[in-house]
């Protein structure tokens, strides 16, 4: 079943000078069609001001589509009156961990959001509990945010959205501000999330690396999608992704170059392994020749 | 270490008055403050002064942080103390030059005095005691009649609440802007008040940009978690009255009652 | 131009019977050409030893020396040295203040107290050296994107002329294109300008491709002052401070463990590449 279905989806924005005239009208969104499927990994790439999360936001309904349509778990974001009522089916963690922690004390932040869909006390205890625990933050529960590294931030942020029960968790540069410590903790707590409870994630990045262990890669470059597919397929199109401002991961692009150079390799390898393997076949047909 | 800094300033311990619900506490400030205008006389400032002691050895708050308080009103202290001391007209005790003491003017610089310590130390207990997020959620129990008349009490909470978690954030980042405008050769040390107001606008400029893009963000973040206004809202910790509280109730209430009782027979 | 720290140390509280050390007892020297880089994992000390270099904190213990002068004696003018070591902050634009790129830029050399003209033919340089084109002039420095921003703020720096740039992390948050703009500039400041810098970062990737030189610290110590192929030598113990060596050196460690006799000093894709072609054979 798709969780989130995009249909010819357009956002407009208009610009405006010094005397509120408009000037411009800037397509952030030019006819984008996508559903994802639940359960499903899925990685958005694409340089500053491609578009991605402004993607994002309408899909929790923090934006309203200018043309188009978007349906989260079947419902209309136009139509939808309680538009609240429909974001807690996703979450949405932001880049900055300090500007989405609203409360002083840890599970006081984690409760906001239940606070706000009225659930009641008991269950509230239950669910930032079981929350906090998830994301391996229940020691931390008493404690101001203020004194957390960035990576426990966001997963303060992240078990704030599980104690929603959302079926989605939408990400947008969650990574961007934390160092590589703190990265590799959010990343695998999403993973672990999407793994064992099968919440659909959603992961808009810049990194690469992060983008290798999703079930699907999208690109998107100039408010289009421009790519869409495994990661093998996404990342073995290494020019077309240095044209949208993107890389690949090192030991794809090493990869790449020698088969450039005419080593025998197939497209798109994405670890270590993958590569070394593939050399030692390399060196045992040409031992053979 | 900046972020460290807490606003107000709470001790932070276990004590009958620390679990006591912010609203009995609130109450206490207020009868407290109400019995100190009620009282006159000897007997009655020490009635006051006695349950002072018993509320503060109950807190487990050191002396010396109550005492803190009035350091700050030092300067209004003596000037009432001394403005009474020579104006209050009555019978001359003792007279030098213009000026002249009176008995009258005695007796009301005292009691001038130890009202206002009492006041000070008084209200100290509750902030001490008190977590700002409990006194927040206090208050805006506390003033829920006030919505009849339209006063968005939950928003103003809510107001106060973030404000207290971002208070830090900005002085950090006060530091963070000032250093960068150092090095690039800003001086915001020397030179007179002009100069030095000058010399304001490139720190609060980047300021004023940065809490509007956090405000912000924030407001996003709460939209995406689902914040519609305080209707319908739950709490992970409603205020609840216990039985501790229920007392302290009734002592409060014995203790205004006695106040008055004193008041009225005692000259 | 010779920046020395010498047994520096900063604690919070130096006169406690155990202090707490930020920095402890670091030694090291930048010199005129240098391209080095500081790297640790959060907390190591970083961004306390790089306010050290130009004098916004003064260390607990040990000396700063410009050229051989204390910074911190009495009379020493600490404002000429910052202009001669500039510091470029994490996430610079958000010091921006002014209406405009180019007053903004002005704003250091304005306060070193130069005439309008002088400011301006420095900011403009300063703008051509960061890659702005002379229409971002009479921008206001909030419309622009955040790479954009990032250029305008360390053009404010550059317009002081330094002899040595400090850079906490100048890519973070930027899209990889935009990442490898700025270390470009960077790169091209060393080379044709010849100034020292010092660039703070995470990305070991980048700092393989860059750095001559590594400055490694752990928990405030100075752990490690070599040349990156040195440093990344030592992958396992950069790995337990919460570091790791770029994806490349894995790769050609992965690849000898299988006999393939490539060199375990391959840092880039592109030194990889030619080792494993001539491995090959081809």
């Amino acid at each position: 079943m798709n969780i989130i279905e995009i249909l010819h989806l357009i956002h407009e924005f208009k610009e405006y000078d010094e005397n509120e005239t408009e000037i411009d009208t800037v397509r952030a969104l030019d006819d984008v069609t996508l559903s994802i499927e639940e359960g499903s990994f899925v990685t958005i790439l694409g340089h500053n001001g491609s578009g991605k999360s402004t993607l994002a936001k309408h899909v929790n309904a923090l934006l309203l589509p200018t043309g188009g349509t978007v349906l989260l778990c079947g419902e209309d974001t136009l139509k939808t009156k309680e538009l609240w009522q429909l974001r807690k089916n996703a979450g949405m963690v932001f880049q900055n961990p300090d500007n989405q922690i609203i409360a002083g004390i840890v599970e006081e932040d984690v409760a906001f959001g239940p606070e706000n869909l009225g659930v009641p006390t008991a269950e509230l205890e239950k669910r930032v509990e079981n929350a906090l625990e998830r994301v391996g933050m229940a020691a931390f529960r008493m404690n101001s945010p203020n004194r957390l590294s960035g990576g426990q931030k966001q997963r303060i942020a992240i078990a704030g959205m599980l104690a929603m029960k959302p079926k989605c968790i939408l990400m947008d540069e969650p990574t961007a501000m934390l160092d590589p410590v703190g990265r590799r903790e959010v990343i695998e707590t999403v993973h672990e999330l999407n793994r064992q409870e099968g919440i659909t994630i959603v992961l808009i990045t810049h990194y690469m690396e992060e983008a290798v262990d999703a079930d699907r890669v999208i690109v998107m470059d100039g408010g289009k999608l421009v790519m869409d597919g495994t990661p093998r397929e996404v990342f073995s199109r290494v020019e077309e992704l240095r044209e949208c401002r993107m890389t690949v991961p090192q030991v794809t692009e090493l990869s790449w170059e020698l088969k450039k150079e005419g080593v025998d390799l197939p497209d798109g390898i994405l670890t270590i392994g993958e590569l070394v393997e593939e050399l030692e076949k390399v060196r045992r047909s040409s031992v053979w020749n | 270490m900046i972020r460290d800094i807490t606003i107000g300033q709470y001790y932070d311990t276990d004590s009958v008055i620390h679990r006591l619900d912010p609203r009995v506490k609130l109450a206490f400030t207020l009868i407290y403050i109400v019995s100190l205008f009620v009282g006159h006389g000897p007997w009655c400032y020490a009635f006051a002064f006695a349950f002072l002691v018993f509320v503060i050895v109950l807190s487990r708050v050191p002396v010396k942080f109550m005492v803190k308080g009035l350091r700050a009103m030092l300067v209004i202290l003596i000037i009432s103390a001394l403005f009474n001391l020579f104006l209050v007209q009555g019978e001359v005790i003792f007279s030098w030059w213009i000026f002249r003491i009176t008995r009258e003017g005695v007796r009301m610089a005292v009691m001038m005095v130890v009202r206002l310590v009492f006041l000070v130390i008084g209200s100290s207990i509750m902030t001490l005691t008190t977590t700002p997020n409990d006194l927040t959620d206090g208050l805006e129990r506390s003033l829920r009649f006030l919505r009849v008349i339209k006063v968005p009490v939950h928003e103003i909470a809510m107001m106060m609440s973030i404000a207290l978690r971002f208070i830090p954030i900005l002085i950090e980042e006060v530091n963070k802007i000032m250093k960068a405008q150092i090095a690039r050769g800003a001086d915001f040390d020397t030179g007179g008040i002009i100069k030095k107001a000058k010399a304001m606008i490139p720190l609060l400029i980047p300021l004023f940009v940065s809490a509007f893009r956090r405000a912000s963000d924030l407001a996003l973040a709460m939209e995406a978690r689902c914040y519609h206004g305080g209707d319908g809202r739950t709490k992970l910790h409603p205020l609840k009255y216990g039985r501790t509280d229920i007392i302290a109730y009734i002592i409060l209430l014995l203790y205004l009652g006695g106040m008055i009782t004193m008041a009225v027979l005692l000259p | 131009m010779e920046l020395t720290l010498k047994n520096v140390s900063y604690s919070y509280n130096p006169d406690a019977p155990e202090p707490v050390y930020a920095v402890r007892d670091v030694s090291l020297t930048i010199r005129s050409g240098d391209f080095a880089a500081l790297i640790g994992h959060t907390g190591s000390g970083k961004s306390t030893l790089i306010q050290f270099m130009n004098g916004l904190l003064k260390p607990t213990e040990g000396q700063v020396l410009f050229n051989g002068e204390d910074i911190f004696e009495k009379k020493y003018p600490l404002k000429t040295l910052r202009q001669k070591v500039g510091l470029v902050f994490q996430y610079p634009e958000h010091q921006l203040f002014e209406e405009t790129v180019l007053k903004d830029i002005c704003f250091g050399p304005k306060n070193m107290g130069l005439s309008k003209e002088e400011q301006e033919e420095r900011a403009r340089h300063a703008m051509k050296l960061v890659g702005l084109a002379e229409s971002y002039e009479d921008k206001s420095p909030f419309e622009l994107s955040g790479g954009e921003k990032r250029r305008v703020a360390i053009a404010g720096v550059l317009a002081m002329k330094p002899e040595c740039l400090i850079l906490d992390e100048p890519t973070a948050g930027l899209d990889p294109a935009g990442r490898d703009d700025i270390l470009g500039t960077v790169r091209a400041l060393s080379d044709e300008e010849g100034i020292a810098v010092v660039l703070v970062s995470h990305s070991m990737e980048d700092v393989a491709v860059y750095a001559e030189r590594l400055f490694v610290m752990k928990k405030g110590e100075l752990l490690y002052d070599d040349t990156p192929k040195a440093v990344f030598r030592h992958y396992k113990e950069l790995e337990q401070i919460g570091l790791s060596a770029p994806q490349v050196t894995y790769i050609a460690h992965a690849l000898r463990e299988k006999g393939f006799d490539v060199s375990e000093d391959a840092m880039t894709v592109a030194e990889l590449k030619q080792e494993i072609l001539r491995v090959l054979g081809k």
